[in-house]
């Protein structure tokens, strides 16, 4: 007898507690961001999909086509081509393709790059319809950036 | 089998639980003999989910198949990240420096924490109660943020390298921590009080979903679901790596076999994940973070390794056989979760729906880590 | 008094009933939707209109603009007629409720046997749309419905039968007459009656939780067991018609506690009693439904049935006995007490 009601009031104490911890939540400030009208700054290291990095001076990009992002990526996303013109020293990139539906933001191109011509962008906020607006022409992008 | 099952000339009828049901968090279907609300037989059936990453282990380069570590289970990506570069170290005979160590282990109990705290928001949300997942969640958002100022990531980490580290920790990350376990150590008593101590939780988990520590054996269960069958097992423990032991901690053994010592174990080591990040930081030491000298391809002598670390499921087993080239011969992942379901057809027999649903939700399955 | 015919006056207010519930309905999602969010630390809707004050208009939009879907294989009489069963008897019970001394679409004598007698058809809907649908989870879920209704019908109406002894009377008006005056004259605390009044009240609340499949209760529902429980077949305003059913009986069980324990219309002070009285205890009780669902989890059909069987039949059947007995011992403790004084 003792036992049932121990169990009895110790189970209803047990309920009153639980619902005053709810009440206690109810009446603090709300923790969410209103995400379409806020958002958040994404921090500094953060991975995102990759972007060319261009020369401080001339805008033109930093990439000497050498290959190595191409094949560090696991993914085979990264498609790039350059060409020697006539007495440059360097090759010069032509174009450079990220097919972002295959990414997986491993972010290994970037880590390979010896001349730090990529790097990650902040962007999060990727939508879209159709697949093809996620290959992205990188060169092009680079070059509405710089102007 | 329950006596009822038994007594009416097998007058039962097959449950689909799945592919797409809202207990199974995910793309796994159970094959439910029922009799009424009974559960006469169980069958798991796996594969919806499949996505092939031991082939995949042997077609990519040692670094390239890094990125697939975090995805076999996307809650404790830094434990398989730790136990697939571990396991490379040891063939390529890499040191890897003490700072780099401990930093493993900050991220890796963190991650272990944030782990938790889902499963235990995701466990409550089985037992119908929504409202503990969201201050869990709540939680949980803050070890992400942290992880993510030094990853990069917030849930597909890929931060450690053959020998160390993708980049280093700074000061916020080391105050944040701390005051994330300041936090969380406020909040605990919370949990404990809605969620713990709550008399319907309670008559839902205790004596419930008994799993014998022999049943485990039988099936390699690991993890929380042993040792909450009285079986004091950790890999942290009883094969340390890493600098685990160096740090003090003890091993949440329950051994009342039901859901509610699972809980608890779960509950606990959320504690002790805490104790280890505070001893660490404070030992933390200065250093590199990368050995000197890290061969640039990376070609093992040919042989058989195997690694386990203590993932928040359990332990996660790697075995590599390298044939001396620049990719595994062959790659085989032991995940924790698949054992642990694999009893599940055996221990739900006999069982009512709801228990049988509380008992799945206390395993705590990641299914893209079952079916890899 | 303008004189209105009878006919006319009745239609008036079953108009009217129906409104009071489609409108209930859908706020009390919107308000639901609300108390979960800031129990939950977040703010629910806000887009649809002020504080998304239009959203459960919208909700209702998309709802009735939806196909009704009729699943293969289902009993296609039994599927369109179950959620009528659960909604028609939920608004035949308001008939007798009074909103207020003279806002109540019938004065019946027996107001509270043919809530009652409504209230049992309610879980009929249920399991002819559980069975109607075809899909094992429904079954599951109309067959646990019924036994746990059937469980927690006992301890409720032995506390109402101790009520009627209390109140010697069925008639809802008059039993809110009878706790005119102050608070104290509630029969919740009214201790001269049984001194376990508020335990009664407790009693019968939580029956009302039950009857209503109401979290921590909503067996039939669990949304991580039956994925949507007898429902789970339902689209657009079936759905929708359900739902209306599920939120009247919640209106109605509080409504009852309201009259039968927090004294009705009546003012806690005695002061301007009326009908906006009575809404505003019967919310409130809904509130506490709410923040009870956002608090708990599910209980299992045994855990439920062990609640009914140990706690709630047995307290309830000491309680009548205690009202049976201070109904006889009372009035001599009185006199007594008198004449010693």
């Amino acid at each position: 007898m003792g036992e049932y009601f121990k169990e009895l009031f110790g189970g209803t104490k047990s309920l009153v507690v639980g619902l005053g911890i709810t009440i206690k939540h109810m009446v603090k400030p709300v923790v969410t961001l209103q995400y379409p009208h806020e958002s958040l700054k994404m921090s500094a290291r953060f991975r995102g999909h990759i972007e060319l990095l261009g020369d401080e001076e001339t805008g033109a990009s930093k990439c000497v086509v050498c290959g190595m992002c191409q094949r560090a990526c696991p993914s085979g996303c990264i498609a790039l081509a350059g060409e020697k013109p006539e007495g440059a020293k360097k090759k010069v990139l032509t174009s450079y393709v990220l097919d972002f539906t295959k990414c997986s933001l491993c972010g290994q191109c970037v880590e390979s790059c010896k001349f730090g011509a990529i790097t990650f962008s902040k962007e999060y906020n990727l939508a879209g319809p159709r697949k093809e607006a996620y290959i992205f022409d990188l060169k092009k992008r680079l070059e509405e950036r710089s102007g | 089998m329950s006596d009822l099952a038994r007594s009416q000339n097998q007058e039962t009828f097959v449950l689909n639980l799945g592919p797409q049901h809202p207990a199974t968090h995910g793309v796994l279907r159970v094959k439910l003999t029922m009799d009424g609300e009974y559960i006469v037989e169980a069958e798991p059936v796996l594969g919806y989910i499949h996505r092939m990453h031991e082939k995949m282990g042997e077609n990519r380069t040692w670094a390239q198949f890094m990125p697939n570590t975090a995805r076999l289970d996307y809650l404790g990506a830094l434990s398989y990240n730790h136990g697939y570069v571990k396991v490379v170290e040891q063939a390529m005979g890499i040191e890897v420096p003490e700072r780099a160590e401990y930093i493993r282990v900050i991220t890796v109990e963190l991650n272990r924490i944030a782990s938790h705290l889902l499963w235990f928001g995701a466990f409550v949300l089985d037992l119908g109660g929504f409202t503990p997942l969201l201050y869990a969640f709540d939680d949980r958002e803050h070890i992400l943020d942290l992880l993510e100022s030094v990853t990069g990531a917030r849930l597909t980490f890929c931060y450690f390298r053959f020998g160390g580290l993708y980049n280093d920790i700074d000061d916020d990350f080391v105050t944040g921590s701390r005051a994330f376990i300041k936090r969380l150590r406020k909040r605990m008593p919370d949990y404990h009080n809605l969620v713990t101590k709550n008399i319907i939780l309670i008559t839902r988990l205790k004596d419930i979903g008994i799993l014998p520590g022999e049943m485990c054996r039988k099936y390699g269960a690991t993890g929380p679901v042993l040792r909450g069958s009285g079986v004091d097992y950790d890999v942290r423990k009883n094969e340390p790596y890493s600098v685990y032991p160096e740090l003090d901690f003890d091993v949440p053994v329950y051994s009342e076999c039901d859901s509610m010592a699972r809980y608890m174990v779960r509950m606990d080591e959320m504690e002790q994940s805490m104790r280890i990040i505070e001893q660490a930081l404070d030992k933390l030491p200065a250093g590199p973070i990368m050995p000197e000298k890290v061969p640039k391809i990376l070609k093992p002598e040919p042989g058989d390794y195997y690694s386990a670390v203590e993932a928040p499921r359990g332990t996660f087993g790697i075995r590599v056989v390298s044939d001396g080239t620049n990719k595994a011969y062959r790659l085989k992942l032991r995940s924790p979760t698949f054992s642990n379901l694999s009893l599940f057809g055996e221990a739900s027999q006999g069982m009512l729906l709801a228990d049988a649903l509380a008992l799945m939700g206390s395993l705590d399955l990641v299914i893209p880590e079952i079916d890899r | 008094m303008m004189f209105i015919p009878e006919p006319l006056r009745l239609l008036a207010f079953v108009v009217g009933i129906i409104a009071f519930i489609a409108l209930n309905a859908a706020y009390l999602v919107w308000l639901e939707r609300k108390v979960a969010g800031h129990i939950q630390r977040r703010i629910g809707p806000k887009e649809v209109g002020p504080f998304g004050l239009l959203q459960p208009l919208a909700d209702g939009l998309k709802l009735m603009s939806k196909q009704l879907l009729v699943p293969k294989g289902v009993d296609p009489y039994l599927f369109k007629v179950a959620p009528l069963l659960v909604l028609v008897p939920a608004v035949m019970s308001f008939v007798t409720i009074p909103f207020s001394e003279n806002l109540v679409a019938r004065n019946i004598d027996i107001g509270l046997l043919v809530i009652f007698a409504f209230a049992s058809v309610n879980v009929m809907g249920l399991l002819l749309g559980g069975w109607g649908s075809a899909n094992k989870y429904a079954v599951i879920s109309a067959a646990r419905c019924v036994s746990q209704n059937v469980a927690y019908e006992i301890p409720m109406l032995i506390t109402v039968i101790t009520m009627i002894m209390v109140t010697h009377t069925m008639n809802l008006n008059e039993i809110v007459m009878q706790q005119d005056g102050s608070l104290l004259n509630w029969y919740i605390f009214r201790l001269s009656a049984s001194p376990l009044m508020p335990v009664a009240f407790l009693i019968f609340f939580t029956c009302s939780l039950a009857e209503t499949n109401r979290a921590p209760f909503d067996l039939g529902e669990a949304e991580s067991e039956l994925i949507a429980g007898y429902h789970t077949e339902y689209s657009g305003m079936g759905f929708g018609v359900f739902f209306m059913g599920e939120y009247a009986n919640i209106i109605i069980g509080c409504s009852l506690a309201t009259i039968l324990f927090l004294g009705g219309w009546q003012c806690p002070l005695g002061l301007y009693p009326g009908w906006w009285w009575f809404l505003a205890k019967v919310y409130l009780l809904i509130f506490c439904v709410m923040w009870i669902r956002w608090t708990y989890p599910r209980t299992t059909l045994w855990g439920l049935l062990n609640l009914s069987w140990k706690y709630l039949i047995p307290i309830s059947l000491v309680n009548l006995l205690l009202t049976g007995a201070m109904i006889k011992l009372w009035p001599l403790l009185k006199t007594f007490l008198m004449g010693a004084s």
